[in-house]
């Protein structure tokens, strides 16, 4: 996997994003932003005061400088949302840069063919590519096979194998054909493939509000409305006790109070989120996918191609008779040279390991006959020199030798025993009447999986391998992989049924699959995740395509899911743990002249009433830009217990939030009375 | 501070613990079904009740029937009492020849006492008959004690559920909880409060002579029984207008300890019900946990304050050492100090001191409990939905932190939940917010104020914390039995009963038909001390940011003052 991250700091990013910040000034787009909505109507109020102030010749310096702190409040968060939808957009634009250039060879219904734009193209269309051409739009491969380089989509060099029929239909706009011939049905029109349903996922005006940032929305309209109340009513209570506070103030008061912060980043928070699966090759289909992916505990996986490297690999020769070992090694080579399966080739692969042969190029001897695998026989193997050789199952060799009268010797079946209880597959080779020896089949893990399955139990996510193969085998391989528990002799209908299972116990489970098969288990799952390589069915059922087609790649996924809300969170608890030293700065300025015993409460010591509501209004203002960093890359996850990382955030944000205000607030007064400002 | 005074302050909150556990045990067996060793003698009444009123104890309520049968009880409840009131002069049982009490007035105590507040604008030995006080306040003592408490078991079984349409049956709830619960407790309670000298006679008022050979009328009548209820439910309505403080309906260190033990019993073992019926009883105890940190941070603050006593008194020579204006002699500082504190706490509001004549500070103390929401204890069931409503929110942040959908106790917290627990936390403090700040801007309002400046401010606010929270205590200073003060502080008292419990309701049918989310290592664990620890925060943070500016300016800037040689 390559991760892809644009850099956002430059020029060419940030001057359109201060434009379109200006843009989302208007009223019908902020208010869907409530809480930044709130504060445009109120700085709009602070306008109009200072015309009044203007109209009246009062002083203007102070309300000016809030109001225009208060625009730029708006307008800092209105940049905040901006430049993630500008990452995000960047962002798609490297993965989409191909397609639209391409042109395609539609099939008439005659059956020749028309040359027609990509971007004319209608799901159902009928297409036809031939070596070099670039898949104009994402389809599935309906005859034929071709070799194709995704690299453009992808990143990975290799190219991939792409067939009719099979698991691997599935072809993507925008990667190209290398060689081979295929006709390919399109199966979404241009404007619904992934890649563009993504791009209207990172743009602020068509995005849908996941269920949790709704929540999290109501909450901040809550304490808005709550905060609201406290300054209206301030107002009266101060009147009673013989202080007149100015409309100006009140609205400084109140715009502090509120949670800006947050509010005005959570937009951002959520399209860079967006950004962030993009960066890491994953198309979503919904922002909630996204979160779920954070709530995931469970994850189904199947052992082939997820675990496994997928094929069982001949890993170790167990000779009968000692002594006789390099005659093993002979017969196993020679009956394997012209089998062309995964297995025999790794036989061929050890074998000549074992003969210190690597490299050198084994043909089949002159005069010999391949005896090639049959359903009947279930051996595989060669004549040669008189002799006869074969390779195959314990039955099958049995029957073979015992034909001529020969016993099987005790040992052999101890052997056979012992490979077998270790959950590998033995195979058995014989030259003529005489068993040589074993060879132990065994499956592969992909590297580093183990590790991978370890950090997910860390995050409190159990893994759970699917497979086909008897208990035994399935045992061995989950103990090697570390998974937390297996189901084996799993049919096709044995997912679904173990997805729905898990979900009425109250667990969110996430499936990785590819085949048509795993669809209506994708279909279920909490969180699908298909690969770009696997079926057309496959894809449609599962709410997250990896375009890398790396299963495990989950992990990054359930990162980016737990990164939103984490920062979501945090900024969440950090924007009210600042409230309180707002209210230290504003109160006692409010209520100093009157009642200077409240100089108790000004703990910063600011230089005057004016200059502490302006250096808080101002703090306000500022904290936003200072954070959008943090908000486009999210808080960084740790895969800690629960409570270690509650602590830790904590610590961070609330205890943070709590102190980092007294400090700006003051350094801020400070400036401000050197400046000369109020 | 004598020896004396530290084991009061430490005992008394280690013998309510010892004492809440078995009673929340208890009531989880009561509201389960199971049987207890009141069933034998109590179901066979239990049966002939359901049959009297055809109820068929079997049929489950989906969260809208059981709220819509809550509040239509509630409400004949209050214009029953009402009428009662309108009327008292033509019924028996009326020695002392009481006419009909002011409309609004009335009004006012109806709904006060219908809502489980028992704010008393009125002065009970002065305007109601015995009838009033038997068949109608203490009635509504029993039947608004057991509506919150039903309510509260409603919503621990939103949490216990799963995947359910139903969250029981509001009338097998009521029935249950005034039968095991509260009938058992009064009788016990009634009897001791009679032994040690509390009066329970239906004679009218004797008059005596005095040592002087002046005339006293003394006041007396059916006492101790409303006493005992007043307490238990957390009602506070006090039989005489000096409610607790007053001799015959408090008269020994005993009956204190006991009355002070019987308005916080119930509330404090709701939490352990709470663990018991989730089988999860460490989560009960963290519930109780975070209650008892704020009651004892509440306690310590408020003791310090009155123990230090006042700077002026010190230095006119008047007085040294503890505060005792306002206060009883025979229960002294430390005793009304926890009496003072539980009252305002739970939403009991019987007192048995002054609250107008505490240190400013103590004061705030006082507030800050109520105006929080009750949630410290709380009142009767509605101090454990306002905590865990609080506890909602705590999750939601949490949850969010720790980089998963927010959870509570396996229940997903999701929209709906969300604002169901804000409007809870949030309706009572805007309630006393605008109400306060309309009674000191008009004429009305201002009127009846006892004192100027911040105290005054004080009086209004401490008034309107009172009615919203449900507690019925009064800072007094204040006369509240005007037109203005009893049409306001009724609304208070309604919104405020009405906003906590059909919200909590609501979110106990939600919750009830969620699945639950089995435990991982990546869950938070609801039961931990980082859990009772930012459960506090938030009551704290959420109380303190809503309430600072006011605050600020009432008995903040009060104390301050004082130190400077200014009261009012």
């Amino acid at each position: 996997m390559k991760s892809k991250k644009i850099n956002i700091w430059q020029t060419k990013f940030i001057l359109p994003a201060l434009t379109e910040s200006l843009k989302k000034l208007n009223p019908l787009i902020m208010i869907s932003s409530p809480v930044m909505f709130i504060v445009e109507l109120v700085t709009i109020v602070t306008t109009v005061i200072v015309v009044f102030d203007i109209v009246s010749g009062r002083s203007i310096a102070f309300d000016l400088q809030i109001s225009l702190w208060l625009w730029f409040t708006i307008i800092f968060a209105n940049f905040a949302e901006a430049l993630a939808e500008g990452q995000g957009r960047a962002q798609a634009d490297s993965l989409k840069k191909n397609r639209s250039e391409s042109v395609a060879k539609r099939i008439l219904n005659h059956g020749g063919t028309e040359i027609i734009s990509a971007l004319q193209l209608k799901k159902g269309d009928m297409i036809l590519l031939e070596d070099g051409d670039t898949i104009p739009g994402d389809g599935e491969v309906a005859v034929g096979t071709a070799l194709i380089d995704e690299s453009a989509i992808t990143g990975e060099s290799a190219p991939v194998i792409r067939e009719s029929g099979g698991d691997r239909s599935g072809v993507t706009g925008g990667t190209r054909v290398l060689s081979g011939k295929i006709t390919v049905r399109i199966t979404a029109n241009p404007g619904e493939s992934f890649l563009d349903q993504m791009i209207g996922m990172v743009e602020g005006a068509k995005r849908q509000k996941t269920p949790n940032e709704r929540a999290l929305n109501m909450l901040l309209i809550s304490l808005t409305v709550l905060f609201v109340i406290v300054v209206v009513t301030l107002k009266y209570f101060a009147a009673y006790m013989g202080v007149h506070v100015t409309v100006a103030i009140l609205i400084a008061l109140l715009v502090c109070l509120m949670p800006t912060t947050i509010g005005g980043l959570l937009p951002a928070i959520g399209i860079a989120g967006m950004d962030r699966l993009l960066q890491y090759n994953f198309i979503a289909m919904s922002g909630r996918a996204v979160e779920a992916a954070g709530d995931v505990d469970i994850v189904l996986m199947d052992k082939t191609g997820t675990i496994t490297l997928g094929n069982r690999m001949a890993t170790e020769f167990i000779a009968l008779t000692e002594g006789k070992e390099k005659e093993l090694f002979h017969a196993a080579l020679l009956s394997s040279l012209a089998d062309d399966t995964p297995e025999g080739r790794s036989i061929v692969v050890l074998a000549k390991e074992k003969l210190e042969m690597r490299g050198s190029d084994i043909r089949a001897p002159e005069g010999s006959v391949f005896f090639p695998f049959s359903a009947e026989s279930r051996m595989s193997g060669i004549d040669w020199n008189g002799h006869r050789i074969r390779k195959g199952s314990f039955d099958a060799v049995r029957d073979f030798v015992s034909a001529k009268g020969k016993q099987l010797p005790q040992k052999v079946q101890e052997i056979v025993a012992a490979i077998a209880s270790e959950g590998s597959t033995p195979l058995l080779i014989a030259q003529d009447e005489e068993i040589l020896g074993a060879v132990r089949l065994k499956d592969v893990l992909k590297e580093g999986i183990s590790g991978r399955i370890a950090k997910l139990r860390q995050m409190g996510i159990k893994s759970i391998m699917i497979t086909g193969d008897n208990p035994l085998t399935a045992a061995t391989i989950a103990a090697e992989a570390g998974v937390d528990d297996f189901v084996a002799e799993a049919k096709p209908a044995t997912k679904l049924e173990l997805i729905r299972n898990y979900q009425e116990k109250g667990h969110l489970v996430a499936m990785i699959g590819d085949g048509t098969n795993d669809a209506p288990a994708l279909a279920q799952a909490d969180v699908a995740v298909a690969m770009n390589a696997g079926t057309q069915a496959a894809r449609e059922a599962a709410n997250i395509v990896d375009l890398d087609s790396n299963p495990t790649k989950l992990l990054d996924l359930v990162e980016i899911g737990k990164q939103i809300l984490i920062t979501r969170g945090a900024l969440t608890t950090f924007s009210v743990a600042n409230d309180v030293a707002k209210y230290f700065a504003i109160i006692p300025a409010i209520f100093i002249v009157g009642y200077p015993q409240l100089r108790i409460l000004d703990i910063m010591h600011l230089s005057s009433p004016e200059s502490a509501v302006l250096s808080a209004v101002i703090f306000n203002a500022m904290i936003i830009p200072a954070l959008i960093p943090l908000a486009l890359r999210g808080v960084r996850y740790h895969p800690l217990s629960a409570s270690a990382l509650l602590r830790r955030n904590l610590g961070i944000y609330g205890l943070g939030g709590l102190m980092l205000p007294f400090a700006g607030i003051k350094i801020i007064d400070v400036l401000i009375s050197m400046l000369h400002l109020v | 501070m004598t020896t004396g005074n530290w084991l009061c302050l430490i005992l008394f909150p280690l013998i309510l613990t010892i004492m809440a556990f078995p009673m929340g045990e208890y009531m989880a067996k009561v509201f389960s079904g199971g049987r207890s060793f009141l069933t034998p003698v109590l179901s066979p009444v239990e049966r002939f009740l359901y049959r009297l009123f055809a109820v068929d104890p079997k049929e489950e309520m989906s969260w809208k029937t059981y709220a819509l049968s809550l509040v239509l009880f509630n409400i004949i409840g209050i214009a029953v009492l009402f009428l009662l009131q309108l009327i008292q002069g033509f019924l028996p049982f009326n020695p002392q020849q009481f006419g009909a009490v002011r409309w609004d007035t009335a009004l006012n105590t109806a709904i006060s006492f219908g809502t489980n507040t028992n704010w008393q604008a009125y002065s009970g030995e002065q305007t109601m008959s015995y009838l009033t006080q038997m068949l109608g306040l203490t009635v509504q003592n029993f039947t608004s004690a057991a509506i919150g408490i039903a309510a509260s078991i409603a919503v621990i079984r939103g949490f216990i559920r799963k995947s359910a349409a139903a969250i029981g049956n509001f009338w097998v709830d009521l029935t249950r909880t005034v039968l095991y619960i509260l009938l058992p407790l009064v009788i016990i309670v009634s009897f001791v409060l009679v032994s040690q000298g509390v009066v329970q006679t239906l004679s009218p008022s004797i008059e005596a002579t005095t040592l002087e050979g002046g005339k006293q009328v003394i006041a007396v009548g059916p006492v101790a029984s409303q006493v005992a209820i007043k307490q238990i439910g957390t009602n506070g309505g006090g039989f005489f207008n000096a409610n607790s403080a007053h001799p015959l309906e408090n008269p020994t260190p005993l009956t204190d300890f006991l009355e002070l033990l019987s308005l916080l019993l119930i509330a404090a073992a709701l939490p352990f019900t709470l663990g018991a019926m989730l089988k999860n009883r460490r989560q009960g105890v963290a519930i109780f946990a975070a209650m008892m940190v704020l009651y004892l941070a509440g306690l310590g603050v408020f003791a310090w304050t009155e123990m230090r006593g006042s700077p002026l008194l010190e230095k006119a020579g008047v007085a040294s050492g503890m505060n005792m204006e306002g206060k009883e002699a025979r229960f002294g500082v430390v005793n009304s100090v926890i009496f003072a504190q539980s009252t305002t706490v739970t939403s009991c509001g019987a007192v048995n001191s002054m609250h107008d004549s505490l240190l400013p500070l103590s004061g705030l103390v006082l507030m800050f409990n109520m105006a929080i929401g009750e949630v410290i204890f709380g009142g009767v069931g509605t101090g454990l939905i306002g905590m865990l409503s609080y506890a909602i929110l705590t999750m939601f942040l949490a949850g969010l932190m720790i980089g998963r959908t927010p959870e509570l106790m396996g229940k997903k917290l999701e929209l709906f939940e969300m604002v169901m627990a804000v409007v809870i936390i949030v309706t009572p403090a805007i309630l006393q917010l605008v109400l306060s700040s309309v009674a000191i801007s008009t004429q009305a309002g201002i009127a009846s104020l006892g004192n100027t400046g911040p105290h005054g401010l004080s009086e209004i606010i401490y008034a309107f914390a009172s009615t919203s929270g449900n507690n019925g205590s009064a800072f007094a200073g204040l006369n509240a039995n005007t037109i203005f003060y009893n049409l306001t502080t009724s609304l208070a008292m309604i919104i405020g009963r009405f906003s906590t419990i059909i919200p909590a309701l609501a979110i106990a049918g939600a919750l009830a038909q969620k699945k639950i989310v089995p435990v991982s290592t990546a869950t938070f664990p609801t039961t931990s001390s980082l859990f009772i620890f930012m459960l506090v925060c938030v009551v704290i943070v959420v109380g303190a940011l809503t309430f600072f500016p006011v605050f600020t300016l009432g008995p903040l800037l009060e104390h301050l003052l004082m130190a400077v040689g200014k009261t009012f």
